[in-house]
């Protein structure tokens, strides 16, 4: 193995933001590689600026450069002009530790946060030098490998990445780790042998051991050709986060990337129940961190990193039994003395939770974020985020009577069962917003962000259509016909043509391979950048494929259907999943499980696992659906930690 | 008027792409890890007070980078930390990326004006490809004995004509192989004035030619100038200088 540095460092000088390409990074490994050590590739298919601040790849980079057996090191897809300085030269994919050819790891392992990102895979692995098929590699090189959210559908990528992995990462990597490692020092040149074995450890998929059968135009199966395969893999999940205090020794960059901060993961999972997002559904059950961990965590962080800022990072940090706690703990200077700002990446839409934010944030008042999602309580219901009008007016009250300028509210549009009624109260909503802090203020600021709604897979929204661009561009000249002249209002809204290409990349089923491969080909990498996206490339590669956006993305899905991922369980029930997709269609809102009695969605139930809370009691301030009869508590399979926060 | 330090540090290897903006937050988490106490600015985002010279091109490495620290009023508990300047120097480099190196330290007088305004002129090496020496020496000879020498530049979305000939104060070539063929780099040493209008080392390069490629370039000194007489704003012994200079490179290469 040989640093390429010599070879990479004259084409910095010609490229844009040339340190994403250095490493350097405080926290960063100097892995020395050797015999016996299986060597790691983490590659986040994005830019440095948006991959450096991922924790996933950060707990697996040190848990494996921890381990004696394995080594790890990171690289993140080169902007287009260093990618053209690199082929132009030759230069291939390299790690940022040691600058090594990617080639030279034993396995390369994509997080997938995106699903825009996919046909940067297939360029990076190309830039490594490597076959993008799985059908067409040889034994010799590396083994490569994918997990983060999206491989719950993995199906549009199954041709090009030999294993995927379900859920949370922290045991699985040691235990692949065990079997790739064995095989490449048993020196076998069977490279099938190696997938079978891994095909047996729980929450790895392996495609190429499935056989994709079709009949009448329709899926019919997804079923397993070796023995070693097992018809269902389910998801991999950590039962206890204490047990998993990483990442510990954060990357702090040289170069300015998002989300810039100390974070710290205050827990894992989400059972709010919100309908739409599959983050939420993915994860359950909720896994508090207990709070004295969490101190400690934030203590030594902020020491070691030298961060000003610290982010309390879940998918509901409000919702955290020991918030107000911890919060408090760090203001006043319990967890260093240096002052230091913490930041919630998810409001809950109250005024209790204003009132935090407004504690937390002394030095910069400028605007905060809440996410009803819905325009009116009906479409909120059908949601399932039970965030009703007064909740949203006393926060927003709150957030302006507090001194805070500007409020974002976050909806989507093209929900199921949406109305033009729907759509419509989301400027209702913001203007009565904007009213309300006139209240307080001369010139409050509303900003209503709107996105298209993209079905995920392992959600009750599976089964449903997409809107078209035609109708999210219809629903989008309503919302800016009602906002014109509405003082203090300002609109913003996604890109209805990159939702549709996010819908074929989510849903899509192994024929989607073939259609990405060819918007590769024709160039089109970041597709997640306005400035590349380009919907031309994927209507010609469906058309070119036999395939079309009707079928794939518009069309509603029959209850008997045989979804793509149907062998893939994130440990949800599908008769759970159709039942709320029922209720869903009906507007019946479901409750938050960890606080009244479970409804055997399968996440804990059929693995063995409960909630990790440190309250049995739903938050203060009764918003989204916790104001209602809590009494039946008793029933809810949780187990508490600590003694600390419990009440 | 509260203490001041005068910190000189070098930028050498890979850490040299990143931006002056970079290593200003560099410095910033550094002062907050090693707790020297530094003083804040007022006002709704405090940050530490923190005072850069002139900022250095991305890419450019450099043996003689400038700050000045204001500290907070001094805690007789904690006064320790500053007796010993050299465990000081320690301490920081320590705190900061791989490259750059904490090579001085003093406190600085009171009255002292701010880098930007002291330093007015800057020594560089810069190495160029793409012609010979001989060829190189006689463009460099043209462009001293040329009474202006005109470039365009933007400022501001328009073009103005500037004359770059009376910001370079002395250009050498300084050293290359004998026999050295159009592949092989040459290194000019120049002297770059920053007043009333600096030059850039790339502007330079690009005057001597369009066939002539800048390579690395590396700021070796900072002037302070006056009365007709020059030093560095704080100066480090030759012995010191390239001792750090050696070891700073091989952690960072
Ligand atoms: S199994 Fe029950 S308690 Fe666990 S997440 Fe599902 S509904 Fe909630």
């Amino acid at each position: 193995m040989r640093s390429l540095w010599p070879s990479v460092e004259p084409l910095l000088d010609g490229v844009s933001k040339p340190a994403r390409y250095i490493g350097g990074e405080f926290g960063a490994a100097a892995p020395v590689h050797g015999p016996g050590q299986l060597a790691w590739l983490l590659v986040y298919p994005d830019t440095y600026e948006i991959g450096l601040p991922n924790q996933g790849l950060q707990i697996l980079y040190e848990l494996l450069n921890e381990r004696t057996d394995s080594v790890a090191e990171r690289a993140y897809a080169p902007w287009v002009d260093m990618e053209a300085a690199m082929r132009a030269a030759g230069v291939p994919l390299f790690s940022l530790e040691n600058h090594l050819s990617a080639a030279d790891f034993d396995v390369i392992a994509f997080n997938l946060s995106a699903e825009l990102v996919y046909t940067n895979v297939l360029n990076l692995l190309d830039l490594a030098g490597l076959a993008v098929r799985t059908a067409d590699r040889q034994p010799a090189q590396p083994l490569v490998l994918a997990g983060g959210h999206c491989a719950f559908n993995p199906e549009p990528l199954a041709d090009f990445v030999d294993a995927f992995v379900l859920g949370d990462g922290e045991e699985v990597v040691g235990e692949i780790t065990e079997v790739v490692g064995s095989w490449r020092s048993g020196g076998s040149e069977d490279r099938g042998e190696m997938l079978e074995a891994l095909a047996s450890v729980a929450g790895v998929y392996v495609p190429s051991l499935y056989r994709v059968s079709r009949a009448d135009g329709a899926l019919r199966e997804v079923a397993p050709v070796s023995p070693a395969a097992p018809v269902r893999i389910e998801k991999r999940t950590v039962a206890d986060l204490a047990a998993w205090p990483y990442p510990k020794r954060q990357l702090v960059p040289l170069t300015e990337v998002v989300h810039d901060r100390l974070n710290v993961e205050v827990f894992r999972g989400c059972t709010r129940g919100c309908r739409f997002c599959q983050a939420g559904m993915i994860t359950r059950p909720v896994r508090e961190r207990p709070e004295l961990q969490v101190r400690e965590m934030i203590q030594a962080g902020l020491a070691r990193t030298g961060y000003d800022e610290v982010a309390l990072t879940s998918l509901s940090t409000a919702d955290f039994s020991s918030i107000e706690e911890t919060v408090r703990a760090v203001m006043s200077g319990a967890c260093g003395d240096q002052p230091v700002s913490v930041s919630l990446p998810s409001l809950r839409v109250d005024a209790f939770t204003v009132g935090t934010a407004t504690e937390i944030a002394r030095a910069r008042r400028t605007g905060l974020t809440f996410a009803p999602e819905g325009g009116t309580w009906r479409m909120r219901r059908v949601i399932n985020k039970l965030i009703t009008e007064d909740d949203l007016y006393g926060a927003v009250d709150a957030a302006f009577a507090n001194g805070w300028r500007r409020v974002k509210l976050y909806f989507l549009i093209g929900l199921p069962t949406e109305r033009d009624e729907d759509v419509l109260g989301i400027v209702e909503l913001a203007r009565r917003c904007v009213e309300v802090g006139r209240r307080h203020q001369r010139s409050p600021t509303v900003v209503a962000s709107v996105g298209g709604f993209v079905p995920k897979a392992q959600t009750p929204f599976q089964w449903s259509a997409q809107d078209t661009v035609a109708e999210l561009a219809r629903k989008i000249h309503l919302l800016k016909d009602a906002c014109r002249g509405v003082r203090g209002l300002s609109l913003r809204w996604h890109d209805p043509e990159a939702s549709v290409v996010e819908g074929l990349a989510s849903r899509g089923d192994r024929r989607m391979g073939a259609v990405i491969e060819r918007v590769w080909r024709a160039g089109g990498t970041f597709q997640e950048w306005s400035e590349c996206f380009d919907l031309a490339k994927w209507e010609a590669a469906l058309d070119a494929e036999g395939l079309s956006f009707d079928e794939v993305v518009h069309r509603l899905r029959s209850g008997d259907e045989v979804l793509p991922w149907d062998h893939l369980s994130a440990g949800l029930h599908r008769d759970f999943l159709w039942a709320d997709w029922q209720d869903a269609l009906a507007a019946v809102a479901v409750e938050d499980c960890r606080w009244t009695p479970c409804y055997d969605c399968g996440a804990c139930t059929d693995a063995g696992l409960e909630h990790v809370v440190a309250s049995n009691v739903a938050p203060a301030g009764g918003s989204q659906g916790t104001g209602q009869d809590l009494s039946r508590g008793d029933r809810v399979p949780v187990r508490f930690v600590g003694s600390a926060g419990a009440r | 008027m509260a203490d001041r330090l005068r910190i000189r540090f070098v930028k050498l290897g890979k850490v040299r792409f990143t931006s002056h903006r970079d290593v200003a937050r560099m410095w910033e988490r550094a002062v907050r890890r090693s707790s020297l106490p530094v003083a804040s600015s007022n006002g709704f985002n405090p940050r530490p007070l923190l005072a850069f010279g002139l900022a250095l091109p991305t890419g450019a490495e450099s043996l003689a980078e400038y700050l000045d620290v204001t500290l907070a009023p001094i805690d007789p508990s904690r006064a320790e930390n500053l007796d010993d300047l050299g465990c000081l120097a320690v301490t920081l480099s320590d705190a900061l990326p791989v490259g750059i190196d904490v090579v001085a330290l003093s406190r600085l007088a009171g009255g002292a004006d701010s880098l930007q305004q002291e330093v007015t002129l800057c020594s560089w090496d810069l190495e160029v490809r793409g012609v010979t020496a001989s060829e190189l020496a006689g463009r460099v000879e043209r462009l001293l004995d040329a009474p202006s020498v005109s470039m365009q530049r933007e400022r501001k979305g328009r073009i103005f004509d500037d004359d770059l000939r009376p910001a370079v104060r002395s250009l050498v070539v300084s050293h290359h192989h004998e026999g050295s063929s159009c592949g092989a780099p040459t290194w000019l040493r120049a002297e770059l004035a920053t007043r009333p209008r600096g030059v850039r080392p790339r502007e330079l390069v690009e005057a001597l030619g369009a066939d002539v490629m800048q390579g690395r370039a590396r700021r070796t000194q900072q002037w302070i100038e006056h009365g007709g007489e020059r030093w560095e704003p704080l100066s480090v012994g030759p012995g010191l200088d390239a001792a750090m200079a050696a070891h700073a490179w091989e952690r960072a290469s």
